[in-house]
This record gives structure tokens, sequence and C-alpha cells, in this order.
């Protein structure tokens, strides 16, 4: 497999310098892996954090700025970042008013961040925590290791930024981000597989024929393989197993994202037949983003995120924003 | 197994070189190993297992080396320390969790007894259930390490040296590890696959496996 890298162990290093040199907005201690406000933090300001596995880009360093997160740990790829970054990157940003961490539902990033939360804990910075689990692919039971976080993350960190931009309180913060979680649902779908730089090979077997329903942003294999088919088709299936879960009704704001290898112009073939969809239920998409937002390498396939936004949501999404990835209104 | 008289009397106390042998091994089979547990994550997982814990364990002899521990429960703290400053994903927290209980388990004498090696895997194993909320049979680590320490004590109870009893601890979590085969996942990443995960060893009872059979080779004694 061919990759733009010098060396499979250098590619989060190498891109964390590259991030520094392209955003002067962002501060990137390259040897701890975090990536910081240029700026330090902001008095009296709830502090963001989040952090994951890399592989997933623009998630999360590219929502690192004003309106959004105040910090990001990347990870190795695919691998939940450590504490000891977690906590470093929670000192960083805490202005004296608490620091939200923003965790995807993995065994690994929640079992990290628990550590780092009571590592800061034990320095005296108040920490809230909001796991991210909006994957209806998975069943939600005791006998998994519950829903995992996609989509719902953008939006999370995007509406949470917002409040904390307010000069709101932590309480306040970390229950808006649990309100936008609670009413946000995905699904993926992956047409190929992606392949690590470590290990050189897909890491799923995918035949050229089949699609895999209900895929992961590691490429964990999801609900059902099938055969491959179209868009129409599958964002039938996608949005049947979201309405399932949660109900389409209100408005909406919808995110498709590409999983890293699918074209932009394929996306807005998905968008369109969300929209057919959606009409179809009588509900009304209100705000909308398709792009590449949180990737899996370079898989082929697409996400669909839906949120059920009440005015305050739209109000706060509205808001403005200044980061890498996602800009508007400043 | 030998007369309980005589091993009795020459019961071998376990001390820190020793179990920096067993570190030192370990980390060799895990590099030896690395390409399998990836393999065996990537069928359940996310293909990362061995790249993750070779990173680790790398980590952890280059520190011992550099930070010397004087006693078994300071080694197997910074041991604990290392991992979960260096592997990330659930491996980190629930590997170094594991030594960090087991060293703190083995105090600060400069060299322990068998029974006190038994507690702290037993330590180890009650850290690993505590953070991780497995129990045997949910297709975790804590399928080869929990048949380990009761194998370990068994072992003990009914006169086996510290050398049998790390053998018969090592035997144990290879099956435990074998026995994952046919289960579904309840817990961790693979869980997400549901019945789809039946049919694969775990990778994290499989890399269990290995640390415990590096034990048994650390206190196989001299020449082994």
């Amino acid at each position: 497999m061919k990759k733009l890298i010098n060396a499979p162990d250098d590619v989060v290093v190498d891109a964390l310098r590259g991030i520094a040199a392209a955003h002067p907005s962002l501060t990137v201690d390259v040897e701890n892996k975090v990536i910081t406000r240029a700026g330090g933090p902001t008095a009296g300001k709830v502090g963001l954090v989040s952090g994951g596995g890399s592989g997933h880009e623009p998630l999360h360093g590219g929502f690192v700025g004003f309106g959004m997160l105040d910090a990001a740990c990347p990870g190795e790829v695919f691998t939940s970042p450590v504490p000891d970054q977690m906590l470093l990157a929670t000192k960083a940003v805490d202005g004296g008013a608490g620091v939200l961490h923003i965790v995807k539902n993995y065994t690994g990033d929640v079992l990290n961040f628990q550590m780092a939360a009571e590592l800061a804990s034990d320095e005296n910075i108040e920490v809230a925590s909001v796991v991210i689990n909006d994957d209806v692919a998975v069943q939600d039971s005791l006998y998994t290791a519950g829903r995992r976080g996609t989509g719902a993350t953008v939006f999370v960190e995007k509406i949470a930024g917002a409040l904390a931009e307010q000069g709101r309180e932590l309480k306040s913060v970390a229950d808006v981000a649990r309100e936008v979680n609670e009413r946000s649902r995905s699904f993926g779908v992956a047409l190929t597989a992606c392949t690590t730089p470590a290990s050189g090979q897909p890491g799923f077997d995918l035949p050229d024929d089949e699609i895999e329903l209900g895929v992961g942003i590691h490429g964990e294999p999801g609900r059902e393989r099938g055969p491959m088919r179209t868009a129409a088709e599958i964002v039938d299936f996608s949005l049947a197993a979201i309405d399932d879960d949660m109900p389409l009704d209100g408005d909406l704001a919808v995110m498709v994202n590409g999983m890293g290898g699918t074209p932009l112009i394929e996306l807005y073939v998905v968008f369109e037949e969300v929209r057919r969809v959606i009409a179809a239920k009588g509900a009304t998409i209100a705000r909308s983003l398709v792009g590449n937002y949180i990737t899996s390498l370079d898989m082929t396939g697409a996400s669909i995120t839906v949120l059920r936004l009440t005015p305050d949501l739209t109000s706060l999404w509205d808001a403005p924003v200044e980061t890498p990835a996602l800009r508007w209104g400043r | 197994m030998g007369a309980l008289t005589t091993v009795m009397e020459e019961v071998l106390l376990v001390d820190v070189a020793t179990l920096a042998d067993w570190i030192t091994r370990a980390s060799a089979d895990i590099e030896a190993n690395r390409d399998h547990l990836t393999h065996l994550d990537s069928a359940i997982g996310d293909a990362d297992h061995g790249i993750n814990l070779v990173r680790g364990f790398s980590a952890v002899v280059t520190v011992i080396a550099e930070k010397q521990p004087e006693t078994p429960g300071e080694l197997l703290t910074l041991v604990g320390n290392t991992l979960i400053s260096k592997v990330g994903g659930a491996s980190g927290p629930l590997y170094g969790t594991a030594f960090r209980r087991a060293g703190k388990a083995l105090g600060t004498e400069p060299d322990v007894a068998p029974e006190a090696l038994g507690q702290a895997l037993k330590a180890a194993l009650e850290g690993v259930q505590g953070l991780g909320a497995a129990a045997e049979g949910d297709k975790t680590m804590v399928d080869a390490l929990a048949p380990a320490v009761r194998a370990y004590q068994h072992a003990l109870a009914t006169g086996g040296t510290v050398a049998q009893a790390s053998q018969a601890a090592a035997a144990a979590a290879e099956q435990g590890a074998e026995a994952t085969i046919p289960l579904q996942a309840l817990k961790g990443r693979a869980s997400y696959l549901g019945a789809r995960s039946v049919g694969h060893q775990d990778p994290g009872a499989t890399s269990t496996a290995l640390l415990l059979a590096a034990l048994a080779a650390a206190l196989a004694g001299p020449g082994s």
C-alpha cells in the first residue's frame, strides 16, 4: 500500500509538525502530542479538551480554536492517547473555571481519560466528562462496550464550545454536551477498508462487490456485510437504522461525513439522498455539513449524523467559530 | 513435585533481578509475537495490539535500565507507570494497573516469598477487573489471568515450588487464551462484533499468556 509518509513510526509526529507550521493559531507540543490554542487559557472560561487516536483528522486537532476546543490530544494511529497527555492538556487550558473532557466511547479512550481526570483532580482542577455514544450500528446493551462515539463528537465540540465561549459554568457546558449527544445518532458505511501506516495492510477484507454496513471509524465491522448498492439504497438503509432508534422529525442538523477516501462529489450525491428521505419523513434539514470531518485514514465510505435541534442548540451551532477545519461568523 | 518438607526448607525468595529478568524476557517475547498479536487483533479489534505492547515494553526495558529499581515492588510499579504513559488504548491502563497493583502488593521487601508473588498476581487480576469490569468468559485478558492466578495458588498450596507454580500459571493462561476462541466478546472493542467475534482467539488473553510464560521462564531457575 502506497502512503505519503516518511516512516510508519513517524507519521503522527511528522503530521503534528505540519499542523504547527500550517496553523499559527495553534500551539503544538510535538514531543508530548498536545495541540492547544495559541495564547494560552482564557481566564474564567471552561476549557474543552478532547482527544483520541490519530487517523481521524481533522478530528480533534482541526477543531481547536475560538468557539470549539481549547486542546486536543492525538494518540498513535487508532490508539487512545495516554493520561499524561490529557493531564498536560487539561492543565494548559484551565482558566480557573474547570475543564470538560469530551470522550468518544471506546474502552481505551474512556479508561485513559478516567485516569487523567483523577490526576487532574489531584491537582485541584475541576473536571467534568461527557462520553459520546451516537453510533446506532452497535446495540447498546450489557453485551457490548456500548455504542461507539462517532460523528456526534463534531456537533458536541461545536455546540459546547460555543456555550463555553459565552462564559457559562462547567455544569451548563457539560449538560449541553450531553444533550447534544443524546439528541444525535450516526450510521456509517464502508466501501473499502482502511490501511494503518504501521500494518501496511487493509484492516479487514472486503470483497469488491460488498460493503460493510454500520462500520466503525477504525474499520471495526458493523451490523452486517451486504452487496454493493446505489447511494440511494445505502442512504435508505442508514437512515432507517437511525430512524428506528430516534425518529426523524422537526429541525435537524445533518452531517454527511467522508471516511477519508471518498470524493466530495459522492458525498453530495449522498446528501441529496438524505434530503429526499428526510423530506419524505416531513422533517427539515435546518443546518448541514458535507465533507471530511471525522475520517478513518483512507477508508472509502461515508457516515451520516443527525442532530435533533432545539432553538437554543441552533443558535449555539450558528455562533462564531474559527478553527482550521470549521469556521464561520467571525 | 518434591517432598513438602524439602520444599519448605528450600523455599526460594524472588528478588528484583529475577523479576527484571522476567520483564526483559516478556519484552523479547512480545517483540517476537508482535505480528501474531496484531494479526489476532485485526480479526476482532483494530489491528494494533502487538504494535502498542512493543512500544510499551521497549520503553519499560529502557526505564528499568535507567532507574535501576531496588525492590520487586518498586520494579513492578515502575513497569505499570511506564505502560500507562506509553501504551494508550485499553491495554495501557489495564496492563499498567495490573503491574501497579502487583507492585503495591509486594510492598518494599527486598525479596518476596512465593505466596506474596501469588498475592501480587491476585492483586493484578483485581486491578484489571476493577478498571475494565470484565468477568471470566467475556473474552478478555481476564480469561487468561484469572485461571493463572488460581493455578499458581493451587500449585503452591499443594506443595509446589515457585517455579512449578509459575509453570502451572503459564499453562493455565495459555489454556485460558485458547479457550477464548469459541467465546463471544462482551467487553472491549471486539464486543462490537457480537456473534462475529466467535471463532477468534482474544489478543489480550494471548498477550497475558505470553507474560506469564515469560514469568515461568524467569523463575525456572539458573540455566533455564
